[in-house]
């Protein structure tokens, strides 16, 4: 039972601490909208999007006002596009036109994203995945709220080199076609290796093929209230240390948890996953960079900093996981730059790079995500860095994902405006030396040995 | 029985009970709870309510509440129970 202390502190963590259910994603199969007539597809798509949606933001919005708990996003998520419209998109202009169908719908119902302009090639594409990876620049330009993701690599594959040498490519470009607002459209455009199919979080979310025609996949947060708790544990040991932070794992995935059971009881749609994530945003107080300060770092990058990270990522999970007995997603804490300002200080101090940042990735979820980095940088470069990211993901048999910006026209030195949750960030230097020779190779790094493990 | 918790917490003065209790008799909302303490000036209190027979409706309730909060200057939030008691229980 609950009392005066415990009722205090819960508000106390919602008013003072950003505590938050981030997202509640509505994942929406589009498998029955197939036709053969690109017309009739986009009408089908539209239609099944308004009607298992339209109540999707009144009813976000009744929970927080009742609960009292705020419910940042309500995003939509569906099947890759690439399966939807591998039967009728004969052009790079077909696809456009899917992706405009869908901006449509999206501010329609009223979500903020639709995520699932995708393409899972991690063995190989097929043409027609091919045509919508060569058509996200585009589509990332004409539209606002759609946002795209392609899945290179996998544990059980390999990775496809071919895709990531495109990627870097289609990198390139969107950001050239975007570029009077920073690059903007790489903000929503994600490179992933071991994609999950339930990940409520934008810009990688989709709706996998395994999936229900619809459910409810709700993301949780709250890097402000591990922060405070962690400050009554300052100088203690580490046993103290990880059970605050699974302490209050619990405490936040059983809000999210409370959330999604009540969003799929009145929207009448299957409870999937909660997503076990610490989700940063550019608000001070709401910050992963700042929990590990807290840990112990003088900045994030220094020397100790993968430690720290994995030691919360896996007290998290601890104390999530207790919490609801569905856990999916991405699960971890998020290490993006542009929506931590904990980050950006420690970027403008000097104090991280994106070669420690990569070296973090390898025991967090998810990758290197929002990275703002030279316009000039070559699309190789990109390709290389992805390919690095992928390589991560495959042989630890995690999630891994690249978000990387190359804002055209600034460099090392200049700042990157993205506003709102997407925040800002400092151009981040990369290392010129080429591999070209290496990403011009035909084909695809072989699956992993899952075997002697060292 | 649909338990919602009301809490306000405000700078101290005279009736802040009796406007919120009256308020509540008016919209049939039962009290089942009150606790109350002053700390440093401060006034806390936690009320638990049932509101199974009330005939407004929840957000207009809360709502409402917030107003009157605003009025004599404490902050009123009205929540249910659930958000609680799943936080705070095995």
């Amino acid at each position: 039972m609950f009392g005066f202390y415990e009722v205090a502190e819960t508000n106390k963590m919602i008013e003072h601490e950003n505590l938050d259910v981030r997202t509640i994603t509505l994942g929406i199969s589009l498998l029955d909208c197939v036709d053969g007539d690109l017309s009739v597809l986009k009408e089908k798509i539209y239609k099944k999007i308004i009607k298992t949606a339209k109540d999707l933001c009144a009813t976000g919005q009744d929970i927080e006002r009742e609960f009292g708990i705020p419910i940042v996003n309500k995003r939509i998520s569906i099947t890759p596009i690439s399966l939807i419209g591998a039967g009728t998109c004969k052009s790079i202009e077909d696809y456009v036109e899917i992706a405009k169908t869908l901006d449509k719908a999206a501010k329609v119902v009223g979500v903020n994203f639709i995520g699932g302009f995708s393409a899972l090639v991690s063995k190989a594409m097929t043409k027609s995945e091919e045509l919508l990876i060569r058509s996200i620049p585009k589509a990332m330009a004409v539209t606002e709220r759609v946002c795209s993701s392609v899945n290179v690599g996998s544990s059980k594959s390999g990775i496809n080199m071919d895709a990531v040498r495109l990627c870097g490519e289609i990198i390139k470009d969107t950001a050239k076609n975007t570029a009077k607002q920073d690059s903007i459209g790489c903000a929503k455009l994600v490179v992933f290796c071991n994609a999950p199919d339930d990940n409520p979080f934008m810009a990688g979310a989709f709706l996998g093929v395994t999936e229900a025609d619809a459910v409810i996949n709700v993301g949780v947060s709250g890097p402000g209230v591990v922060k405070k708790a962690l400050e009554s544990v300052r100088g203690q040991g580490f046993e103290q240390l990880c059970e605050a932070i699974k302490k209050t794992a619990f405490k936040v995935t059983r809000v999210g948890q409370l959330v999604a059971e009540e969003a799929s009881k009145r929207l009448g749609i299957p409870f999937g996953i909660i997503d076990l994530s610490l989700a940063p945003t550019p608000a001070v107080g709401d910050s992963i960079a700042e929990i590990l300060e807290e840990i112990g770092l003088e900045r994030v990058g220094a020397p100790g900093t993968t430690a720290a990270l994995a030691l919360l990522n896996d007290q998290v999970k601890k104390g999530g996981v207790m919490a609801s007995s569905y856990v999916g997603g991405l699960s971890g804490a998020f290490i993006p730059v542009s929506e931590d300002q904990g980050m950006i200080d420690a970027v403008l101090a000097g104090a991280l790079t994106l070669e420690k940042l990569e070296a973090m990735t390898c025991v967090c979820s998810v990758g290197l995500d929002m990275i703002a980095i030279p316009g000039k940088t070559k699309a190789a470069t990109i390709s290389g860095i992805i390919a690095d990211e992928m390589a991560i993901g495959m042989i630890n048999q995690k999630t891994t994902a690249v978000r990387l910006i190359p804002v055209v026209g600034k460099d090392v030195g200049d700042t990157a405006e993205f506003g709102g949750l997407l925040g800002y960030a400092p151009i981040m230097p990369v290392n010129e030396f080429g591999c070209e020779l290496f990403i011009n190779r035909r084909g695809r790094i072989p699956a992993p040995i899952h075997s002697f493990k060292n | 029985m649909k338990k919602c918790i009301v809490t306000v917490l405000g700078q101290d003065q005279v009736g802040i009970i009796a406007k919120v209790c009256t308020y509540l008799a008016e919209s049939e909302v039962n009290i089942l709870d009150i606790s109350q303490s002053i700390i440093a000036g401060f006034f806390h209190m936690m009320m638990v309510v049932d509101v199974s027979g009330m005939k407004k409706d929840f957000a207009q309730v809360c709502d409402d509440l917030e107003t009157i909060g605003e009025e004599i200057g404490v902050d009123i939030r009205c929540q249910k129970a659930e958000i609680f008691e799943k936080m705070h229980t095995l």
